[in-house]
């Protein structure tokens, strides 16, 4: 199995971006997703910044995937679109249908967790378009992933959401922007001061949710590092780790050393518990609710 | 100049409604069978394949319409009810299919080329290169857009393509991109994608307390509600929560949406259909609902200039409201 780190889903400064792709270049990593993918009203890096990062990151020896927003509501979102699938030189993770079509049948891509690819007849009809890899939806289980692998005929690469919270919900309102009385197109950039989200709390103080601007987010961290010889016997290539403020060079280094068997998947679990900003869940995995925990 | 017909696209829960719909003036009414092929998969409500004959049978007497959703994810293991379910809906002569997944679409395109088909809101497409996807793909001639753009997007995304487009007009809110909306699914491990239903009612645990009235959602408090308030269905995105210490509606009000204003702005804009959320509700409210929006759109189409919106349709609305409470939703851009 390859180790991947999925886009940076919050608004970090634009020089705390550079210094965190910086020391990802040295993570012991194989595939890195780059790009917005929640707001397009965060430009501190824009597509070039993210492309020159890319050259980077491809000179450090890793496999640079470009991901494209999720909600693609505006005139500008679609040429942002474009310019991200006409890029002749790194490989684009579709997440939207929209995205797909400007890229199927002229370059291999990558189909993102939002397409929503719940059977075979989707994930091969996507082969067929040129999809050389397919993130399950966060929400699948193991066993609907065997069943749709068992049942496939096309052999593109298959990757899941490991570790991180769990991007949940996508909407057209910023409930960041919302917590601050002020309207999206106004809204002072509030998520710049959330580097991990915003908590969202039910009202006898257990951690919920987490906002993240238009994105909503698990309260609770995914956390499939016990499960690494189950996504192993389920047929899965790549493994997702999603970026967070802190430690996340560590936590690669925990799953990488977890992979190649040089820890146990508890020593595993009891070291990254230190490391996470809230508790795990693995729920989805075991097809429970996503915030539970079923430990093995 | 009078405006293009728009159709009035109305809930059908069950055949009273169906037949309530289309007596009280819908132009189509829009249906699910009884399983999880369609996101409204509730207990006691929805067709058998006789029921819906019935309904189809009924709608057509009458020169009208029936469309049928089929708007869930097949899952892996269930593959076969699907396409048994676009069989069904081809055998009986549906006037359209509304569907999401793209391996139906191809199935359904390929066996059943006849069949009309239309997008899912749940197929989340936001944009006209998304909605041309399904269109070239799939020959798709409508899209169900999602509650989530303001009209001047709806109307660049029609600039952009050749597929009729439906909006939601009045009904229950989706604040979420449908689709793209997992959040039943991770509180009770049960979402529209994978088993058609959203905050289902056997989460759902009503307690009172020396704090108020509690209503959960597989035991995660989703609001609690003082003596003088009226409790709502705890549907998950429309509790109150704590958010840096200030408790409020952190996601949205209970509230339904109401386009009744916009009507003649969708009339000129071209919108092929305006559709009535809520198969989950009583024949009553589908008649309701349906009188009004009769009314409305037939004063519209005689005189689009001088509409108004009369106070006694909101009235008659807003007694079937959410919370009684009414909202243009995303339509209106500072919602957001």
């Amino acid at each position: 199995m390859k180790l991947a780190l999925g886009p940076v889903l919050y608004y970090w400064d634009r020089d705390t971006m550079l210094d965190f792709y910086d020391q990802m270049a040295d993570a012991p990593v194989d595939i890195i997703y780059l790009g917005e993918t929640v707001c397009s009203r965060r430009h501190l890096l824009r597509l070039q910044d993210y492309l020159d990062v890319a050259e980077r990151l491809v000179a450090a020896g890793k496999e640079v995937v470009i991901a494209t927003q999720t909600l693609i509501e505006s005139e500008y979102d679609v040429k942002t679109l474009r310019r991200i699938a006409g890029n002749e030189k790194f490989r684009v993770e579709a997440n939207d249908m929209g995205a797909v079509r400007l890229l199927a049948n002229k370059t291999l891509f990558v189909a993102g967790s939002t397409l929503n690819v719940f059977n075979s007849q989707t994930l091969d009809l996507l082969a067929g378009l040129g999809a050389t890899r397919w993130v399950m939806p966060v929400e699948m289980s193991r066993a609907a992933l065997a069943s749709v692998l068992r049942q496939r005929q096309s052999a593109v690469e298959t990757e899941v959401f490991a570790y991180g919270r769990l991007p949940l919900a996508y909407s057209a309102r910023c409930f960041t922007a919302r917590h601050h009385n002020l309207q999206k197109d106004d809204c002072q950039f509030k998520c710049l001061d959330y580097e991990d989200g915003l908590a969202l709390k039910t009202r006898e103080g257990q951690p919920f949710l987490t906002l993240n601007g238009i994105q909503t987010q698990s309260a609770l961290v995914h956390n499939l590092i016990g499960e690494l010889d189950t996504l192993q016997d389920a047929g899965v290539d790549v493994v997702r780790v999603s970026p967070q403020a802190h430690h996340s060079g560590e936590i690669l280094r925990l799953f990488r050393e977890c992979m190649e068997q040089r820890l146990t998947s508890a020593q595993a679990l009891s070291q990254i518990e230190g490391l996470m900003p809230a508790a795990s869940c693995n729920g989805y995995w075991h097809d429970q609710p996503g915030l539970e925990f079923i430990s093995r | 100049m009078q405006p293009e017909k728009i159709e009035l696209v109305c809930p059908a829960g069950s055949l009273p409604a169906l037949k309530t719909a289309i007596d009280h003036g819908a132009d189509c009414v829009y249906m699910g069978f009884r399983d999880d092929t369609n996101a409204r998969n509730f207990t006691g409500l929805n067709f058998s394949f006789d029921n819906a004959k019935e309904g189809v049978r009924y709608a057509h007497a009458k020169g009208r319409k029936v469309l049928l959703a089929l708007n869930t994810y097949p899952q892996a293991d269930g593959w076969q009810r699907w396409r048994t379910a676009i069989d069904n809906a081809a055998e009986l002569g549906m006037d359209a299919v509304i569907l999401a997944d793209p391996g139906l679409m191809q199935y359904a395109a390929k066996t059943h080329p006849e069949l009309r088909l239309h997008l899912s809101v749940q197929g989340s497409a936001t944009n006209y290169e998304a909605i041309n996807f399904y269109h070239e793909m799939f020959g798709i001639r409508r899209a169900v857009v999602p509650r989530v753009l303001a009209l001047a997007q709806v109307e660049q995304l029609m600039a952009g393509t050749p597929v009729e487009i439906e909006l939601f007009g009045f009904g229950g809110l989706c604040v979420m991109v449908e689709g793209r909306c997992a959040l039943s699914s991770y509180a009770t491990g049960d979402s529209p994608n994978t088993r058609g239903v959203c905050s289902p009612p056997k989460a759902v645990r009503w307690q009172e307390t020396p704090k108020g009235l509690e209503s959960r959602l597989n035991g995660i408090l989703i609001d609690r509600y003082d003596p003088e308030e009226k409790a709502g269905y705890p549907t998950l995105c429309k509790g109150r929560f704590d958010v840096e210490g200030e408790t409020y509606y952190a996601i949205e009000e209970p509230t339904s949406l109401n386009t009744l204003e916009l009507l003649p702005k969708l009339m000129n804009m071209g919108i092929a259909a305006i559709k009535i959320e809520g198969r989950q509700r009583s024949p009553a409210y589908v008649e309701q609902v349906t009188r009004v929006w009769r009314q409305a759109i037939d004063s519209c189409r005689r005189d689009t200039q001088s509409f108004t919106v009369k106070p006694a349709w909101m009235a008659e609305l807003g007694k079937v409201s959410e919370g009684q409470q009414q909202t243009l939703g995303a339509y209106y851009r500072p919602w957001k």
